[in-house]
């Protein structure tokens, strides 16, 4: 369990338990780094981690995790050299700094000076109780409850499994830009699978959310209710689910977490690393024409609360509001600081790593496209033969070619402009340069997704969000079975 | 394994014990590792890092908890003993919790060659030149390759411990090593990006550096001027690498916690056929040298061959302990660790070849798709509905005609592992599953 001063002093956190303070840090950048590298940084990370799983009605797994380390980076030019180690002795910690600039030394200067991080962190998610300190018996409680509402939600379902997770990191960072900030992450999701059986047919339904909230807000309007009886919904309804449709057709997506089609069609393309490197489709593209006017994209890692959401981000730059697309017109990418230098462009907030064992990478944080204008049923409306779909499992995308790709595993047909049959799962794929410019209607029911979104690259993972209001995607190719 | 880890385990097991718990297990991991990208020839990140964890297991009575830790001050492994004693007082009980029967755990451990120990270790400017040559390979096979995503060197070795509170301990060492190249061909503004790997757990088993780097340089070169076909329902021809990502599938299925949850398709299958005559899936633990070997799984049980499906019929589970009890089996000694717990896995998964040349898979096709990449999540492991996204290569009369992407191949894994007619002769175990490759009579290809 982490102090209660860590909540507000991530600095006196590490000093007080590892001894390491900034101090030492900056004096650990000083004589190893300074002056021999454009930019270095210490990262350290303490991180408490919890997992309940309900099943079968009984507690099937409690377990509880800590991890502790630090990572050092030098960069000079293109080059970045990266240590970390577990152990927070002084001596690690430079011994790993050796390692990193033996690595980064500079074989050619490049005069280039590091972006120092500008601006204040944020304040997005300080809360009463940190969801992993709340007692035990109050969640398994919960758990319970939620058990008895998802198979009370119908006589098919014959399985459920439901589980809590419960985090908080704390990290502080130094850079030799002489910027020192820490900050204090809680992060929960709750997760609700069912499985439903009937005459020998079976299928899998899963609901869930969380973000960088307190215990109490999967009891905010009964929301583990909701998350329970939609878990159940889902299954059930897939065992009446026909033959998915294959083939060229007009798609519908609903709002919220089909916004995952931004974070693959046009996200990771954006992100600052491939763009550098001229390995995305959509590198050299600023200014031009990438969707319909209709579509403006933004990520914005500073909306409280949300799982996608950073105070600052890895490498201590605060987050921000980033246009990525303004009325079809592609603005920007996503940088983290190296990426940013050598581009000659501002960080942009974007730096995240999956822990102290991953040097920062250029991430998205929370990625949707703001509201339009439309009636989401005239959108349904306007469809005289299609797919709608409303939930998705994961995607992914070949940010080279542009090709990605997200799975459906709630949609529907439809027919003469009404939303008719259930659909077995499908895959849509598509073009991420053009899928946007299929968007030919707007609906003014922006949402965000309930906060379950992890994102990888690179094998490392982070939490993120998406949110879309309800479009029409003209000439999205559906992976069905039903030719 | 070496005093230090024994002591260690030991005393978190006492303590475990003294805390009241009736029984506990412990798995420590201790790795160094290494890596170095290289991009346009320069060096682009070099990693090193050193880490160790414990992942504990406490029982009490019938129900348990576990923990993991990175740091293991003696402060601090006091500190988690503590908490999952504490856990396993608030789970419930479980009667089929608890951990294997002691004489069932392994006794002596083999000899399997999972360590190198040809020295002398290369510099880091040795390691880095591999990846360098790698990368150079490749862009120096045609002038279509106009960029690079980079190579990568990487090794790793480790340490693995595991004891129990009934006394037993024992523990073995690995090393693996591998290198990988991303170069990206293109023409008339057209990018298409492709990679190829070698992977070992002894430095000399790597493929030659150039030749991993041709290799990926022609995989890249043979996707540009790609396009989407018709939506039609053909033959599709599934390469080594994309045929061995469907065993993983077979073998998520049949894993004990999927059976238990009755969230698997291979449901009440067990002695049913659920694949063509043809088809042999197995998994061997005790392949001398291969990634995927390991003397004994996550609960101390030693590891073995298992026939999962032989000739069409599902023979075996993959279990656990408890997943085992739960089904009133027993193990088939499938337990891997993690810091959660104790879940299943796979050693070296392999479908063994059959007697066709790919060249002649691909020459009985009149018009179908030769798979070589899939992307996305769209497999469902409790009714085998398959749907993901493709690219590969057009056949048209016993020829790979033109590459096509941006299409999807959807079935059901039931119906394509029963519509399995044709097997290559070309296995290989390059990783920890493999397959040779596959032929399945017809899928739903959907494009245009």
């Amino acid at each position: 369990m982490t102090d209660k001063l860590a909540r507000r002093e991530p600095e006196r956190f590490f000093s007080d338990r590892f001894s390491v303070t900034p101090g030492l840090m900056e004096r650990l950048l000083g004589d190893n780094l300074a002056g021999r590298v454009d930019d270095a940084d210490i990262y350290l990370e303490y991180r408490v981690n919890e997992e309940l799983v309900l099943e079968e009605n009984v507690v099937k797994k409690a377990s509880r995790h800590v991890s502790q380390g630090a990572g050092v980076r030098a960069q000079s030019g293109a080059r970045t050299g990266y240590a970390h180690t577990d152990d927070l002795a002084m001596r690690n910690l430079e011994e790993a700094a050796r390692q990193a600039r033996a690595i980064a030394d500079r074989s050619g200067t490049s005069g280039v000076v590091a972006v120092p991080g500008r601006g204040r962190p944020h304040d997005l998610y300080t809360l009463a109780e940190a969801p992993i300190v709340t007692e035990l018996a109050r969640k398994l409680d919960l758990l319970r409850k939620i058990d008895t509402a998802c198979r009370a939600a119908d006589p098919r379902v014959a399985q459920v499994i439901v589980a809590l997770t419960s985090e908080e990191v704390v990290m502080l960072i130094a850079t030799t830009s002489g910027w020192t900030v820490g900050d204090v992450r809680p992060l929960t999701r709750l997760n609700v699978t069912a499985i439903a059986e009937d005459g020998g047919r079976r299928e899998i339904g899963s609901f869930g959310g969380g973000g960088r909230v307190a215990f109490d807000f999967y009891l905010e309007a009964e929301r583990w209710k909701r998350f329970a009886t939609e878990a159940a919904r889902q299954a059930t309804l897939k065992l009446a689910a026909v033959d998915a449709p294959a083939g060229a057709m007009t798609v519908v997506l609903g709002p919220g977490w089909p916004g995952i089609l931004l974070h693959e069609a046009i996200g990771h393309g954006l992100e600052g690393d491939f763009n550098r490197k001229g390995v995305s489709a959509f590198a050299g593209r600023v200014g031009q024409k990438v969707a319909s006017e209709l579509v403006t994209v933004v990520d914005d890692g500073t909306i409280a609360n949300r799982r996608g959401s950073l105070n600052v981000d890895d490498e201590g730059t605060p987050t921000r509001r980033n246009v990525l697309i303004e009325n079809g017109i592609l603005r920007g990418y996503m940088q983290d600081r190296l990426n940013a230098r050598l581009m000659g462009e501002a960080a942009t907030g974007n730096g995240r790593r999956e822990s102290y064992a991953h040097p920062p990478l250029p991430r998205m944080t929370n990625t949707f496209m703001l509201a339009g204008q439309d009636d989401p049923r005239d959108i349904l409306g306007s469809v005289k033969h299609g797919l709608y779909a409303v939930n998705f499992g994961g995607g992914q995308v070949d940010i080279t070619s542009g090709k990605f790709v997200f799975s459906a595993s709630e949609a529907y047909l439809i027919e003469d402009g009404r939303v008719t049959k259930p659909v077995k799962g499908a895959t849509l794929i598509g073009n991420g340069p053009d899928a946007l410019t299929r968007v030919s209607r707007v609906g003014h029911d922006l949402a965000l997704d309930e906060g379950v979104g992890t994102c990888g690259k690179d094998g490392q993972s982070v939490p993120v969000g998406v949110g879309l209001p309800t479009i029409r995607l003209d000439g999205m190719t559906v992976g069905g079975t039903a030719v | 394994m070496s005093d230090l880890d024994a002591t260690l385990l030991t005393d978190v097991l006492k303590r475990a014990t003294a805390r009241g718990a009736t029984a506990a297990d412990g798995f420590l991991i201790e790795e160094q590792s290494f890596s170095a990208s290289v991009r346009l020839g320069q060096v682009d990140t070099v990693t090193h890092s050193r880490e160790q964890r414990l992942a504990l297991r406490v029982f009490a009575g019938r129900a348990s908890a576990a923990a993991s830790t990175s740091d293991l001050s003696r402060e601090s492994l006091e500190r988690v003993v503590d908490e999952a004693t504490a856990l396993a007082r608030v789970t419930s009980e479980d009667p089929h919790a608890g951990l294997p029967d002691a004489s069932e755990l392994i006794q002596h451990v083999p000899e399997l060659g999972l360590e190198d120990h040809e020295g002398p270790e290369p510099t880091p400017e040795e390691k880095i030149e591999l990846a360098r040559r790698a990368e150079a390979a490749a862009l120096a096979a045609d002038p279509r390759i106009t960029n690079s995503e980079g190579a990568e060197y990487f090794d790793r070795r480790a340490r693995y411990a595991y004891a129990t509170s009934q006394g037993f301990a024992r523990g073995y060492s690995t090393s693996s090593f591998g290198l990988t190249v991303s170069p990206v061909a293109s023409k008339n503004g057209e990018m298409q990006r492709d990679a190829w790997y070698t992977y070992a757990r002894r430095r000399r088993a790597l493929e030659a550096a150039e030749s991993v780097g041709r290799t990926a340089a022609a995989r890249a070169l043979r996707r540009l001027g790609a396009r989407k076909v018709k939506t039609a329902e053909v033959p599709v021809i599934f390469d080594p690498d994309t045929a061995a990502s469907l065993l993983r599938s077979v073998a998520g299925a049949a894993s004990g916690p999927s059976l238990y949850r009755r969230a698997s398709f291979l449901l009440e299958r067990l002695g049913t056929r659920i694949a063509a005559p043809a088809v042999t899936i197995v998994d061997d633990g005790l392949v001398p040298g291969a990634l995927g070997s390991r003397p004994f799984d996550g609960e101390g049980l030693a590891t073995r061959r298992t026939v999962l499906v032989g000739e069409g019929k599902l023979e075996s589970y993959l279990l656990d302990t408890y997943s085992g009890r739960k089904l009133g089996r027993p193990s088939t000694h499938h337990a891997t660790r993690d810091g959660g717990g104790v879940s299943v896995g796979t050693n070296n998964l392999m479908l063994l070849p059959g007697p066709a040349s790919p060249d002649e898979l691909i020459g009985s096709v009149k018009s179908g798709l030769y798979v070589t990449e899939l992307i996305g999540f769209g497999v469902n492991g409790v009714t085998g509905d398959y749907s993901r996204g493709a690219a590969g290569l057009w056949i048209e009369d016993g020829r790979l005609a033109f590459p096509v992407e941006e299409i999807t191949v959807a079935g059901n894994l039931l119906e394509m592992f029963e519509h399995i007619d044709g097997i290559g002769n070309d296995l290989v175990l390059r990783d920890r599953v493999a397959a040779p490759t596959l032929r399945i009579a017809r899928m739903v290809v959907a494009g245009d």
